[in-house]
């Protein structure tokens, strides 16, 4: 989703409804209903190419002691692709009458012949072998669409309450819960049904310093998950204290003792140290690698961008083919591997096939340190010298295309034992970073730059305080080189993204991406700090 | 059909607001067929057409509002979103900001649609990507670009019995033309309502010309330097800026507009004094609808004149709590400037760098706006007025606020299109010095 929708679709009132890609608003209770298997099939078979359906979305936002919007979307529709003459062409429509599914694949067929002039290189598919009528489902404890309005509600008022009664002047919660019901048919003879639910729960905490005129925030630690509303369950088992103090969630999340932590947190930052610029050693913790794991690691190696066709927006790549054909491309250091898994559970990214019809599954991307693989779709299979495709093919609606998106791409944790309390013993001059910040990176995700939630000045191997102004630059081959050491599984949690960008016109996806604490030597860290006189 | 004439959109909406059993009933529709082209590595990559309505019902029971939406009109469903909507209602906790809806309004219609935009077919976009495709060739370069073009409607109407209907159109196009050997970029982009005003083949020579020219780029250090930002390398910045403007958040003392002790600074010079920002649903090139998401008619708002901020943007709550005129939030943004164009500006300067465009722009500290991004596309450094060399890409840390207080020269404004931003804009190239570069990008 481009940002400028996201901000329409969590503002206030109804020119705000116009949701770019979840259509229409439905009551509660039929959010749980699903569009019947049989007639999917027969609107499928009318175009016989690929098909798609329907996605719901229900968002509750609120601040302080009111709610600001409950949305319930939904939209049903049906995407046809299909390659004529070589080339794909796409048609999509909201009308699932048999005329008009049929009119769309005509269309598709058209549009691809229209540009079939232009190509040189005909599209050439991996094989896929058809599966026939199968089905998947998001293994979920609670449905998030079936838990009654006025629990959510009770739930977020109950959080904002706590952090205004722990010193916060603001705070903004909201419930994210998305549920894909997809049904995908293709000419290779697979009818392929699934049930994918998403839940996030993000929350903002600002205190305010009206004398000195500053104002700080501390964004929640949760992280968006393929799960349903057990997320929500807060077991103590999930919930882990750092050294420092501060604290983190594995498989269930705490939103209210995390806000009312945030709401001292951010009251904290108003009088922290501003960092002195230079090198560090940093200890991440995976609330903040998740998302330079994300751009550093899963964007460089999704083989469009490496091998061109997202020149135009999102970049390309420093990881080239010729990196990976050379068999010893040092992407980082021995401590790291890295793997792509479109199956693992809790995640966002799992599926159990993707919108080509491929079966997921799970490789390594680098394996000790070196380059070893990308992720791929079934027209670049052929690329890499593979037989099938990676099943990392997805569109975020019936009305968009799909194309080649990321699957989860995780750190692996150390195989030696090690928790961050020991990994910090070593930490001479270090800094120990928690939450997602401020992101950006180039074009072939070389230079990037990251913010964080909550910084801590590491001292002579301990955690001596709360640092502000934090951001470290970094150059993607030294800073995964730079990698000493990862914390084993037991440290292991995932963070992720619930709208990842990418495409022309503009798509969102959900990744998830796991990794446990790890350290990153000499890297340079810089003072955000301004002044506007 | 999705593109509805403005009797049948009224049809449609006052059926909804008689069915309605509600205190009171906003509906809105819109309705879109868009069509686009991809492509990249010198062929089409996708293509396709997306043809869709919408329907928009809020209702309230006194404080107590619930909002639906549908894409089907047949009375039946008519019937079942309204319902739906009454439901929510009934459902959602009463909100102690609730605001009425508006009466009728008097909307000054825009010119916003252009009726050769509305008609292109895919052999008119195909023949864009060829335009692209062939002159990018014969440089020995490859293109990688995107055109979409869109025919769309809105209709809004409540049971005031207000009720307004405009159609509209838009184009983007944006292409990176890459050298064959990866080591030079260009770029270009044109976002224009009307297809007439477009030509591709034009467009193409300046992505091709900065690609052969950035060829073999020079590292310069870090550091401060003089800037020329054509407008699309500065208009990210100042959209972002934007989101400070929120009257709530400046009397929360969450802005950069907040004042130490309490208060916004409405009324403050922030800016040097030849910064000029306003807004204007009816400018003739970057018009825009005459009304806002709620209903509200959007009228010429200064923003901000001669480096004063003018205007902070109210809800119609905080406008009622604060006893303000809520007036519409503007769709575009337009900044004065002269006649000058890029190279006007690049021939008055002794040495500065010469910036295609920015990206990746992201917030990295709001109480100063301080934002973060990089070059890309065409980096130059200029000497005695002139172009020398292609340099290496820069990461910046800049603030908009500080940037607009550094400025040399001001240029001609040409509309831009962004895709991170909700504004039309019109912006000039902008002369800066002191612009913040706080490392260097190997990214071609």
């Amino acid at each position: 989703m481009r940002r400028r929708d996201f901000i329409k679709a969590t503002g206030i009132g109804l020119g705000a409804l116009t949701l770019p890609a979840w259509g229409r608003a439905i009551a509660a209770e039929e959010l749980v209903s699903k569009l019947d298997v049989g007639l999917k099939k027969r609107l499928a078979d009318t175009a016989m190419t690929a098909a798609r359906a329907d996605i719901c979305m229900e968002f509750v936002i609120t601040r302080e002691d009111k709610v600001q919007n409950v949305v319930n979307t939904e939209s049903t529709g049906v995407g046809i692709r299909v390659i004529a003459n070589g080339t794909w062409g796409f048609a999509a429509s909201s009308d699932l009458s048999a005329d008009a599914v049929a009119k769309a694949a005509r269309q598709a067929v058209q549009i691809a012949k229209a540009n079939s002039s232009l190509t040189t290189e005909p599209v050439q598919l991996a094989p896929t072998p058809g599966v026939g009528e199968v089905s998947w489902a998001t293994p979920i404890v609670k449905n998030a669409m079936a838990v009654p309005i006025k629990e959510k509600v009770e739930l977020l008022l109950g959080v904002n309450a706590a952090a205004i009664a722990a010193g916060a002047n603001f705070v903004n919660s909201t419930l994210f819960q998305i549920n894909e019901q997809k049904y995908f048919a293709s000419t290779d003879g697979s009818y392929i049904d699934q049930d994918i639910h998403r839940i996030w729960a993000p929350i903002q905490v600002t205190a305010v310093d009206k004398a000195s005129g500053k104002f700080r925030r501390r964004d929640g630690l949760s992280a968006p998950m393929g799960m349903g509303y057990e997320y929500l369950d807060a077991k103590e088992q999930d919930r882990f204290e750092m050294p420092g103090g501060a604290v983190v969630y594995g498989r269930s999340y705490d939103m209210q003792a995390d806000a009312v932590a945030a709401a001292g947190q951010a009251r904290e930052k108003l009088k922290a140290p501003s960092v002195k610029p230079g090198k560090y050693d940093l200890v991440l913790d995976p609330t903040n690698l998740f998302l330079t794991i994300h751009e550093s690691v899963g964007h460089p190696l999704e083989l469009d961008r490496v091998l061109g066709y997202e020149a135009n927006y999102a970049g390309t790549s420093f990881a080239t083919l010729d990196k990976w054909k050379s068999k010893n491309f040092r992407y980082a250091s021995d401590k790291v591997t890295i793997v792509a898994d479109k199956t693992q559970p809790g995640s966002l990214g799992a599926v159990g096939y993707d919108d080509e019809g491929v079966k997921t599954g799970r490789w390594d991307l680098i394996r000790d340190g070196v380059l070893v693989n990308y992720q791929a779709i079934r027209d670049q299979a052929h690329i890499l010298g593979l037989e099938h495709s990676q099943g990392c093919c997805y569109a975020d609606s019936w009305s968009s295309v799909q194309f080649q998106r990321m699957a989860n791409v995780s750190l692996q944790p150390g195989t030696a034992e090690l928790d961050p309390a020991t990994m910090i013993k070593d930490v001479e001059n270090g800094i120990y970073i928690f939450g997602r910040g401020s992101y950006s990176i180039d074009q072939q995700r070389y230079n990037a730059q990251f913010g964080g939630q909550l910084f801590y000045e590491i001292k002579d191997g301990k955690v001596t305080g709360p640092l502000e102004d934090v951001a470290y630059q970094i150059r993607t081959p030294e800073f995964w080189n730079a990698c000493s050491a990862v914390c084993d599984q037991r440290d292991y949690r995932l963070g992720g993204t619930f709208f990842d960008g990418k495409g022309q016109p503009g798509q969102v996806s959900a990744v998830s991406h796991g990794a446990s604490t790890a350290r990153f030597d000499g890297i340079n860290v810089i003072n955000t700090a301004r002044s506007l006189g | 059909m999705s593109i509805y004439t403005e009797q049948d959109a009224k049809a449609i909406l006052e059926k909804v607001v008689k069915l309605s059993k509600a205190d009171e009933c906003t509906a809105t529709l819109d309705g879109r067929v868009d069509g686009n082209i991809r492509y990249a590595l010198n062929q089409v990559s996708t293509s396709g057409i997306v043809s869709d309505a919408e329907l928009g019902v809020q209702v309230a029971f006194g404080k107590r509002v619930g909002t639906a939406t549908i894409n089907e009109f047949d009375d039946a469903s008519l019937e079942k979103v309204v319902r739906r909507a009454e439901e929510l209602a009934k459902l959602a906790p009463e909100n102690p900001e609730f605001v009425p809806a508006i009466g009728k309004q008097t909307y000054a219609p825009s010119k916003t649609w252009f009726e050769k935009t509305a008609t292109i077919k895919p052999e008119y976009r195909a023949q864009v990507a060829a335009d692209s495709i062939g002159p990018s060739k014969a440089a020995k370069c490859v293109a990688a670009g995107f055109f979409a073009d869109s025919d769309r409607f809105s209709a809004i109407a409540n049971s005031n019995g207000n009720f307004a209907y405009q159609k509209s159109t838009n184009l983007d196009f944006t292409c990176t033309v890459r050298t064959d050997d990866g080591t030079g970029s260009g770029w270009v982009a044109r976002n224009l309502a009307d297809v007439g005003q477009f030509n591709a083949q034009d467009e193409i020579k300046v992505a091709v010309d900065k690609a052969t020219k950035s060829k073999d780029a020079k590292a310069l250090e870090p550091g401060k330097y003089t800037v020329i930002l054509e407008p699309a390398a500065s208009s990210g910045l100042i959209s972002f800026m934007m989101f400070g403007f929120d009257a709530r958040q400046a009397d929360e003392g969450r802005s950069f507009l907040s004042k130490k002790g309490g208060g916004n600074k409405v009324g403050e010079k922030l800016y040097d004094e030849r910064v000029t920002l306003y807004a204007d649903p009816a400018d003739p090139v970057a018009g825009v609808l005459p009304w806002d998401d709620e209903g509200l008619p959007r009228e010429r708002t200064p923003i901000i004149t001669k480096g004063k901020v003018e205007y902070l943007q109210y809800s119609r709550y905080w406008a009622k709590l604060k006893e303000k005129k809520a007036i519409g939030q503007p769709g575009n943004l337009i900044m004065v400037g002269g006649d000058k164009s890029t190279m006007d500006l690049v021939k008055s300067t002794k040495k500065g760098i010469l910036v295609t465009r920015t990206w990746y722009i992201r917030m990295v500290d709001p109480q100063t706006v301080l934002l973060t991004g990089l070059t890309r596309d065409g980096t130059f450094y200029i000497e005695n007025g002139e172009i020398k060399y292609p340099i290496k890409n820069f990461r910046f840390n800049e603030s908009p606020v500080i940037m607009l207080n550094n400025i040399e020269e001001i240029g001609k404004p040409v509309r831009v299109g962004d895709d991170e931003s909700p504004f039309v804009m019109m912006i000039p190239p902008l002369k800066i010095r002191d612009f913040t570069f706080t490392s260097l990008s190997d990214a071609v």
